[in-house]
């Protein structure tokens, strides 16, 4: 029987950390993840876990923390947000090339600048280039459950890298929601210990880890890690169906919400994708054809899958909530559309950069983009590819709707 | 209540009112009574007095919708000063209503309301406050003034549970315990709808 309770994301992610009970914790504090170490630090008090837990003077160092534990064989988890991220972001690409698989708990917040606490996803899409698996959630409970799932997808000997558990800055990390929590035993059965083949404080096995390499050596790992990435997927698809069997509660690399007719279809991550249901539920009354795909795992990027999930449908749009100032569009835009080349009767897709910095969007904002959508399917023509949501406009217009 | 019908609540105060704590704990008696809630404040750089804004989901299946709210079916005012700066009835549902932290009489007030025609509540929570806790904590009595308002929850089972939530807050310091069941109680009571 699983346990109802009412949490915030945050207070969720540290009561999964306890519940794991980690051998490291590198922890330094960051406006909207603060929460985490703080509650886990009264956890270390109370001696309800054995977790050494590691105050550092930035994240730099935490990161650094982190990868010297899971290294020496131990088992390591932080948590960071924004410029934190920004601030580790050598010590990413350190981690993920060195095969440590490290669990993080990132808040998502804007990066400078200006300066700004609230949400988007700008600091994790920055790093999505660095090795990390990256798995977002839309409530509370889904960045629990992706918190538990996180080790046995990344200590996996056919991935070995590391996991980046994302979910948005105070729109769930600080809203206080209801949530089913496991039992800790059967969190602690289903985590399981590390036990890494290698490690350095193995006696038999003396090892240099992170130490130069030459460009006769240097492709053939990289090819080696984006080989690992690939593997994640299978891994991550098998950890899901086990973390049913004790939950109840399915995951997949993405969750498809009314696509099986759907027309009109959104593509989107994290806590917005649940005010896009709302939409939809509203216009399914109305007998309108639309659904919306939830992004769940952004690295590795469910390709394919996703391209199924979308070929039928007419037009699609894809809901960044990071600006990549490529111009063209955001990341997940990018990654969607060339998705979706080989698809031979593909949808006309187009791209809405929303909520950056915690501008908030709402049901019927949704509504007028599957209006838009509606539009586009019907007269064949995209019109403008590449647009923006819920700001104004220096003419004192405003698409606030 | 009615089954998926979601009630909408939007707290504003001061900072240092605790008007995010009465949200945190009316999601908190909610819950405890089987609903499903949501309770958020809406963050930015606070300061002590400076306006700010918390809300409530309250449902008997879970909302998806994460966004703040502006079609509120009840409003609450923790700090009366605030009715000249900000639009408190904002979207207000004309069938929900506003419950305000004030001496005065719900008439007295409607004018500051810009143009909203739907019921309005008084309650003097600092007078409750004072005279149940010694000192100027509007936000209990608030919380109990909207919930007699709203009957989102059933008065006794409210109370109850408060109790509870309160041994358990208050574990270290069990002697104000009494004084905050007390300022539930009377702003049960004295909530006027003029």
């Amino acid at each position: 029987m699983s346990i109802r309770e009412r949490l915030s994301g945050n207070e969720a992610v540290a009561f999964a950390m306890k519940q794991i009970n980690p051998d490291v914790m590198g922890a330094f504090p960051i406006t909207p993840s603060t929460e985490i170490p703080q509650y886990f630090a009264s956890y270390v008090a109370n001696g309800e876990v054995d977790t050494e837990y590691v105050p550092v003077e930035s994240e730099h160092s935490s990161m650094s923390v982190c990868i010297g534990a899971q290294a020496a064989g131990a088992r390591s988890v932080t948590a960071t947000s924004s410029c934190g991220l920004a601030l580790m972001f050598e010590m990413l690409y350190v981690a993920a090339s060195s095969r440590l698989p490290i669990t993080l708990a990132l808040v998502n917040r804007a990066l400078s600048g200006p300066i700004n606490i609230n949400n988007d996803h700008s600091d994790s899409m920055g790093a999505r280039d660095s090795g990390w698996i990256q798995i977002y959630a839309e409530t509370n409970q889904e960045v629990y459950d992706n918190f538990i799932q996180a080790m046995p997808i990344g200590e996996n000997p056919e991935v070995r890298l590391p996991v980046m558990v994302c979910q948005d800055g105070f729109i769930t990390s600080h809203a206080v929601e209801n949530i089913e929590l496991l039992e800790d035993e059967k969190v602690k059965k289903f985590v399981g210990e590390y036990n890494p083949e290698n490690y350095l404080l193995k006696k038999e096995n003396p090892l240099a880890v992170g130490p130069y390499d030459i460009s006769p050596y240097y492709m053939e790992h990289k090819k080696q890690q984006a080989e690992a990435m690939k593997k994640a997927k299978k891994v991550i698809l098998k950890v899901s169906d086990e973390f049913e069997k004790i939950s109840g509660r399915k995951y997949g690399l993405f969750e498809e919400y009314y696509m099986e007719d759907a027309d009109l279809a959104l593509v989107i991550i994290g806590s917005s994708a649940g005010t896009a249901k709302a939409a939809v539920d509203n216009l399914r009354k109305q007998g309108k054809k639309v659904g919306l795909v939830k992004i769940r795992v952004f690295r590795p990027f469910p390709m394919e899958e996703l391209a199924q999930a979308l070929k039928n449908t007419k037009a699609v749009a894809v809901m960044d909530k990071a600006e990549s100032f490529s111009s063209c569009g955001g990341p997940l835009f990018a990654e969607t559309r060339s998705s979706l080349y080989d698809v031979e009767n593909r949808p006309k897709v187009i791209n809405y950069v929303y909520g950056l910095g915690g501008r908030d969007i709402t049901v019927s904002h949704f509504e007028f983009i599957y209006d838009q959508l509606n539009e586009i399917a019907f007269t064949g023509n995209t019109g403008q590819i590449y647009r923006h949501i819920g700001q104004r406009e220096k003419d004192g217009d405003t698409n606030e709707l | 209540m009615r089954k998926n019908n979601i009630v909408e609540i939007r707290w504003h105060g001061r900072g240092g009112q605790g008007a995010k704590t009465a949200c945190l704990l009316l999601a908190d008696v909610a819950f405890q009574s089987g609903k499903y809630v949501q309770g958020f404040p809406e963050y930015g750089p606070e300061r002590m007095g400076a306006p700010i804004t918390a809300y409530n989901r309250i449902s008997e299946e879970r909302c998806n919708i994460h966004s703040n709210i502006y079609g509120p079916d009840y409003v609450v005012v923790v700090d009366e000063t605030l009715l000249s700066s900000v639009d408190v009835t904002s979207g207000l549902k004309e069938d929900g209503a506003v419950i305000i932290n004030s001496e005065k009489e719900p008439g007295e007030l409607r004018h500051l309301l810009g143009g909203y025609n739907g019921k309005i509540y008084t309650v003097d929570a600092r007078k409750i406050s004072e005279e149940t806790l010694g000192r100027n904590f509007p936000n209990t009595p608030m919380l109990a003034a909207m919930v007699r308002v709203s009957n989102i929850i059933e008065s006794e089972k409210f109370l109850e549970d408060m109790e509870k939530s309160f041994h358990h807050k208050f574990a270290g310091k069990p002697q104000v315990i009494e004084g905050n069941m007390k300022a539930l109680r009377k702003s049960m009571e004295e909530v006027n709808a003029g």
